[in-house]
């Protein structure tokens, strides 16, 4: 079979993730340290593990209905609006497989051919080739280190075209660690309201922000909710990777049509998972908590060894990762990355994997225990001194 | 509240150093050392322990909890008693507390032999003493939050 010709020219045109392929050598290295996790280090609370078990014990492993359980959806509601200031129906949720499936059902409600997304970059991987999918055009809008890889109004303004139908706003940021402040949406808000463009906030790290002030979404802003959707999940707060959980919240014929398509691809997020979802929003903010500070511990830490190193990186106020400049070095990301992994068997990923703006940068993730990443620090510290920087 | 950061970073830790503990709480390393010193002073910090794998390192190490059953004193309760156990440099904690029995000792010994005649000649006549129960630890699998003998294990596959 010619399988080249027979596979769709889109999928076979989708980019595939830059993160991949390091992760695929540094796993078949002896003794490799790894700083390429995108995900929690911490067990999901046994509370949330406890629930999950239970709802398996009482039997409950029936689909749900296929915007998810309705008290899960009343739970979110009610925790966006305590911990984010969010108001939401549970006609306006739909519980998804993971923050993932919630931008695929987004973009593909919204995006027909033609159809430009505004992608700040660097970021997360997926938001591009699922564009690209629908046919749709992926419009990359390189965000700036010196305006610590923020949007700013001016950027966007320029960036609009009238074929323009989705902004992405992917803050906190994976993998800049860049955060928007209140008074930072504001402009871009402005911007918004004179136009139709629709915005997803991908809110997945919203949770962990560093700092005194907490993140803010933009759907709080005045005249912004019936333009935005919001995507979030359990992933990253609650340490739930592995039971693929996440929802969107946003104005009604839009999580109505979101809904249609999940309900042809997907029927309904893992029951299981909802269950114990339940308990996560109800009783396990002091556990979000307890991880926040640690990450907030090794983030400090993992800032200041890096800026001893000479590898400077501005403070990341979200998420869990720091996107220090290599500059330094003199040598290309990709470069960078490779010798680091097969001199010192340390595994980075580099900037570029998130957009061609994260030239000059790597991502180094701190969801690791300190006595991890003081040995890769170490390790960096002599491939550094052996390039002769 | 970094001062409970620090705290926990150290009960993790103890070698973690100041400039350690300054970066990560955002304080100066002199905010850090003066902290502790004040914690010393105040009895929060009472020391920095190792945590020795005995029977890994080849030298003969026997612990024990003993049980301990006792009359408490009027006026002075279970304080006096306890004073007097603690002084004894063989026992390593001495702890008052509730359920079946009064005071929770540990202790260490080179065999089981010391540790017996220890509170057969030494614990039991005590005055005050009612009554003991020994038990000998046959092996350590966690200890103090750490697991002995094990690294931990990064499960994560999508590394």
């Amino acid at each position: 079979m010619e399988y080249e010709k027979l596979i769709s020219r889109a999928a076979a045109e989708m980019r595939p993730s830059g993160i991949r392929k390091f992760f695929d050598i540094a796993a078949e290295m002896k003794d490799c340290i790894s700083l390429g996790v995108g995900e929690p280090d911490f067990k999901t609370p046994w509370a949330i593990r406890q629930a999950g078990i239970q709802s398996l014990e009482k039997g409950r492993t029936w689909y749900t209905s296929n915007s998810g359980l309705k008290e899960l959806r009343q739970e979110i509601c009610r925790y966006l609006e305590r911990r984010f200031d969010l108001h939401y129906t549970e006609d306006q949720t739909l519980v998804t497989v993971g923050g993932s499936e919630a931008i695929d059902m987004c973009i593909r409600a919204l995006v027909e051919p033609g159809d430009e997304v505004i992608i700040p970059e660097p970021c997360f991987v997926c938001y591009y080739p699922i564009t690209t999918l629908t046919g749709g055009v992926a419009v990359p809008l390189a965000l700036k280190a010196e305006n610590g890889f923020k949007l700013t109004a001016d950027e966007l303004r320029a960036a609009i075209t009238p074929r323009t139908k989705l902004l992405i706003l992917p803050f906190p940021c994976n993998p800049t660690g860049a955060v928007m402040r209140k008074e930072e949406l504001e402009p871009i808000a402005q911007v918004l309201r004179e136009t139709n463009v629709l915005v997803l906030s991908d809110e997945i790290y919203a949770e962990l922000t560093y700092g005194h002030t907490r993140h803010v979404s933009i759907a709080s802003l005045p005249g912004m909710a019936e333009r935005t959707i919001v995507v979030n999940g359990f992933s990253k707060a609650h340490a739930m990777t592995g039971w693929r959980l996440g929802y969107a919240c946003g104005p009604k014929p839009i999580i109505k049509v979101m809904t249609k398509i999940h309900q042809s691809c997907i029927m309904c997020a893992p029951t299981t998972s909802q269950y114990a979802a339940v308990t996560a929003l109800k009783n396990c903010d002091a556990d979000i908590e307890s991880m926040r500070k640690e990450y907030d511990l090794r983030r400090r830490w993992l800032v200041n060894a890096l800026n001893n190193l000479g590898l400077t990186c501005f403070e990341p106020q979200g998420a869990f990762y720091v996107f220090p400049s290599i500059q330094k070095s003199g040598l290309p990301s990709d470069e960078f990355c490779k010798q680091l992994l097969y001199s010192k068997k340390v595994a980075v990923i580099p900037g570029p994997a998130f957009g061609d703006s994260g030239e000059g940068f790597v991502r180094i993730s701190y969801s690791y225990s300190l006595d991890h990443l003081k040995k890769a620090v170490s390790r960096m510290e002599e491939f550094l001194k052996e390039l002769g920087v | 509240m970094y001062m409970e950061q620090i705290l926990k970073v150290l009960e993790t830790n103890a070698r973690t150093s100041l400039e350690e503990l300054a970066a990560m709480t955002g304080k100066t390393v002199q905010e850090v050392a003066a902290y502790m010193d004040e914690c010393e002073e105040k009895h929060i910090i009472n020391g920095y322990r190792t945590l020795v794998d005995w029977e890994r390192a080849g030298v003969a190490d026997v612990q024990a909890l003993i049980d301990l059953r006792v009359t408490p004193r009027r006026d002075f309760g279970f304080d006096e008693i306890a004073a007097r156990l603690a002084d004894f440099s063989e026992v390593d904690s001495v702890l008052l507390m509730s359920g079946g029995y009064d005071l929770s000792l540990t202790m260490r010994g080179k065999s089981f032999q010391e540790i017996a005649l220890f509170v057969a000649q030494r614990l039991s006549p005590l005055e005050g003493v009612l009554s003991t129960a020994t038990h000998f630890v046959l092996r350590t699998y966690k200890k103090d939050g750490v697991l002995y003998g094990k690294d931990p294990i990064d499960e994560r596959e999508c590394q």
